[in-house]
């Protein structure tokens, strides 16, 4: 047998491996679990997938859709631990907000009502806890939506990290469009909807550990009414996910995977900032992978790309849309990237936290 | 723009280069070249470094990944000192997921010992001075590269009179390991891609027995591609007209005597060890460095008792074959299956510097296939 068919002998054995039933082997919970790379999916899957497996959940959507009296409605909710609660560009509250709407705006849906969670920590300042709420307060009015229910409990100090916030939220979906990370199919065309990596490296900075500094904001923003318009202007958008935690890399991982086909971007295509690519460089780490959370994913039939960047461009939250890469059949569920070199490798899914590399 | 940067990553210059390299190659000849380094495999799989290349040009990934050569039961002793009352282990990020005989330091972190990532041995020095009744220990490795700041760090510690801090000392140096690779009897290789960072330091005079002695050219690289594609150049150029020198690629970086600043740090704080294992190579001769008797006080290996149980790497692995370059990563009988970046069996699978860490994560693929998909 030659070299080449062994190889590929040995990558289908992988590949086999790879598709095999998610299990947890680790018999305690490691931040690795909570990173969004394959830990977490396997945590995922293997536990609580395992647990209350129902047809509404097995997509494993970023939000539930499901009908009620004749209305279809969006369900989704999302739980908020950053360090540094207040940040350049947001806080946690804001975030809180952001993130639900987006979740629920990802399925095309009309985000309507938000509950809130809030663990607190024995003696975390009331004036910061105002501070925060405020900033929600302004979030919801900013993307229509009204925070109607909540809870509260307080833990003893050291048991939280000052203030954790859970929200849950419910939108209305009037389309009929069929969207999912399994609706992909070769020749579609992919699409970011701004500059990606913003909210990330400006947490990564903010924590103050690395003694970098630079000119840069969270990304945080309601996406809703962006994504209205692009779906009014482009009726052929097959799926859009929003690209937080595991970055834009994770995303086309699960779009790849739910479609069995081949994602291909274009490294070059990609917007990313100056001032994240320089700190990705100095860190060691891919700008592919780091979170965003104003920033979205889209795949689009080719025959309504071009509609679907104009919509994106002319709404000052997408103005820095670009079309990244496109669905191909062959080789099925791989992620490749066309380097800025000129070379080719794969984008996969991560492991854990992007550990910064030591020389 | 980010300058410094994308002016090494021009894909119209790689090009060029490319072509040029295919007009070096000799008509029916092989070429197996060596990268040492861990980072310019990282860097080769990153941005596709080989789609440039001849079919007729290989490259070998060596055993330069600082985290890959640790034995597991220098892993162990370190677990061992993490757990001791009143410790807070320190570690470079790439340490934290390599295995030892019971999980990796992600692992006994979740079980409760005080294990925290830091990015220079100066943060582990600053955890000291903030925690005084904790005994803070730094769990140093890497080859020349990162030997002066850990040096640099315990001189600091020594002038700051600060007496609860120490380091677990596994730092190697290259020039051993590379011996032992051209004394492998399952090897064959026409060239060397030196190392550029160390090379930083130790300056490129002690690569010149590879040369004189060995018959192989060297030429030390830089990190970006276009560094690592021109290097190949280079010693395509030595092999085609039939010399073997060594030779600089990196000259903005790379001083041709090193480091001398950063040499005299090391031996004052350090000195060679008689021996110490290597994953995968075996115990090596005079190719680890360890505390000076005056600098005793900060070295954990004397301030705990270590258990300093020599554990035999996993029987399915292959890492040795790997690290030397007789083995493509794939053609290791676990590769992929029970050894993947997520359960790690064998270290070169754990660093993103890890030959197969590098291959499953960016290179998982064979290139016809690609070029079919890639195509626009």
């Amino acid at each position: 047998m030659s070299t080449v068919d062994r190889e590929q002998q040995v990558l289908e054995r992988i590949d086999r491996a790879r598709r095999a039933r998610a299990r947890v082997k680790d018999e305690r919970i490691t931040l690795a679990h909570g990173a969004g790379g394959k830990a977490t999916h396997s945590l995922i899957e293997a536990v609580f997938l395992e647990a209350f497996r129902n047809p509404i959940l097995e997509p494993l959507e970023d939000q539930a859709v499901f009908s009620v009296g004749g209305a279809r409605l969006a369900f989704t909710t999302d739980s908020y631990v950053v360090r540094p609660l207040f940040f350049p560009g947001g806080d946690i509250g804001e975030l809180a907000v952001n993130g639900t709407v987006n979740d629920l705006a990802m399925s095309g849906a009309q985000p309507l009502y938000l509950s809130v969670g809030v663990i607190l920590e024995e003696g975390f300042p009331v004036a910061d806890l105002a501070r925060v709420t405020d900033s929600m307060a302004r979030a919801a009015q900013a993307a229509g939506v009204q925070v109607v229910t909540g809870d509260t409990k307080v833990v003893e100090r050291g048991k939280a990290d000052g203030c954790y916030l859970n929200t849950t939220g419910v939108g209305v979906i009037t389309h009929d469009l069929r969207l999912g990370a399994g609706e992909a199919r070769p020749g579609d065309v992919v699409l970011v909807s701004g500059p990606i990596g913003d909210h990330g490296v400006t947490i990564m900075l903010a924590r103050g550990e690395l003694d970098i500094e630079a000119d840069l904001g969270s990304d945080t923003a309601p996406l809703a009414d962006l994504v209205q318009r692009m779906l009014a202007a482009a009726p052929g958008v097959r799926c859009m996910r929003d690209a937080t935690r595991g970055g834009v890399a994770t995303i086309l991982n699960e779009i790849a995977r739910a479609s069995e086909a081949a994602v291909v971007i274009d490294e070059r295509a990609i917007p990313v900032r100056t001032e994240v690519r320089g700190a990705s460089e100095i860190l060691g780490i891919d700008p592919l992978y780091v979170a965003c959370e104003g920033r979205f994913v889209a795949v689009v039939d080719p025959a309504n790309a071009d509609a679907a960047l104009d919509a994106l461009r002319a709404h000052p939250l997408g103005a820095g849309a670009a079309v990244i890469g496109q669905v191909k059949a062959d080789p099925p569920t791989l992620v490749l990237l066309k380097t800025e070199f000129g070379g080719t490798r794969i984008v996969d899914v991560l492991i854990g936290d992007p550990l910064p590399r030591i020389c | 723009m980010v300058r410094f940067v994308d002016e090494f990553r021009d894909a119209d210059k790689a090009q060029a280069l490319a072509a040029r390299i295919a007009e070096r190659c000799e008509p029916g000849r092989e070429y197996k070249l060596m990268e040492v380094c861990g980072g310019h495999t990282h860097t080769i799989y990153k941005h596709g470094l080989e789609d440039y290349l001849p079919e007729t040009v290989t490259l070998v990934h060596g055993p330069g990944c600082p985290v890959c050569v640790i034995p597991m039961g220098r892993v162990d002793d370190a677990m061992h000192i993490a757990a001791q009352p009143d410790v807070i282990m320190t570690s470079f990020g790439d340490m934290m997921r390599v295995p030892g005989s019971h999980g990796s330091f992600l692992d006994s972190k979740a079980a409760g010992t005080d294990i925290r990532m830091v990015y220079s041995p100066l943060d582990a020095l600053k955890i000291a001075k903030q925690n005084p009744e904790k005994r803070v220990v730094f769990m140093a490795i890497g080859f020349e590269t990162t030997a002066p700041s850990t040096a640099m760090t315990v001189l600091r510690a020594a002038a700051d009179g600060i007496d609860n801090f120490s380091i677990f000392c596994n730092h190697v140096t290259i020039i051993p390991a590379i011996k032992a690779i051209l004394d492998s009897p399952d090897l064959r290789l026409d060239g060397f891609i030196g190392p550029g960072h160390v090379s930083t330091v130790i300056g490129c005079r002690p690569y010149e027995f590879i040369a004189r002695g060995y018959g192989k050219p060297l030429v030390v690289a830089g990190f970006e591609p276009l560094d690592i594609l021109q290097s190949i150049y280079m010693i395509m150029g030595q092999l085609a007209e039939g010399r073997c020198e060594v030779d600089n690629q990196y000259t903005r970086v790379v001083p041709w005597d090193g480091n001398l600043k950063a040499l005299q740090v090391i031996n004052e704080v350090m000195e060679l060890r008689p021996y110490f294992e290597w994953r995968g190579l075996g115990f090596i001769s005079h190719s680890a460095l360890r505390v000076r008797d005056a600098y005793a006080r900060f070295d954990a290996e004397r301030l705990f008792d270590l258990p300093g149980v020599r554990v035999a790497d996993p029987k399915a692995c292959q890492c040795g074959e790997v690290l030397k370059g007789v083995l493509k990563p794939w053609e290791c009988k676990v590769f992929g299956t029970a050894c993947t970046p997520e359960t790690p069996i064998g270290t070169c699978m754990v660093s993103p510097e890890g030959a197969c860490a590098a291959y499953y994560n960016f290179g998982r693929f064979t290139r016809t296939r690609v070029m079919e998909a890639t195509r626009t």
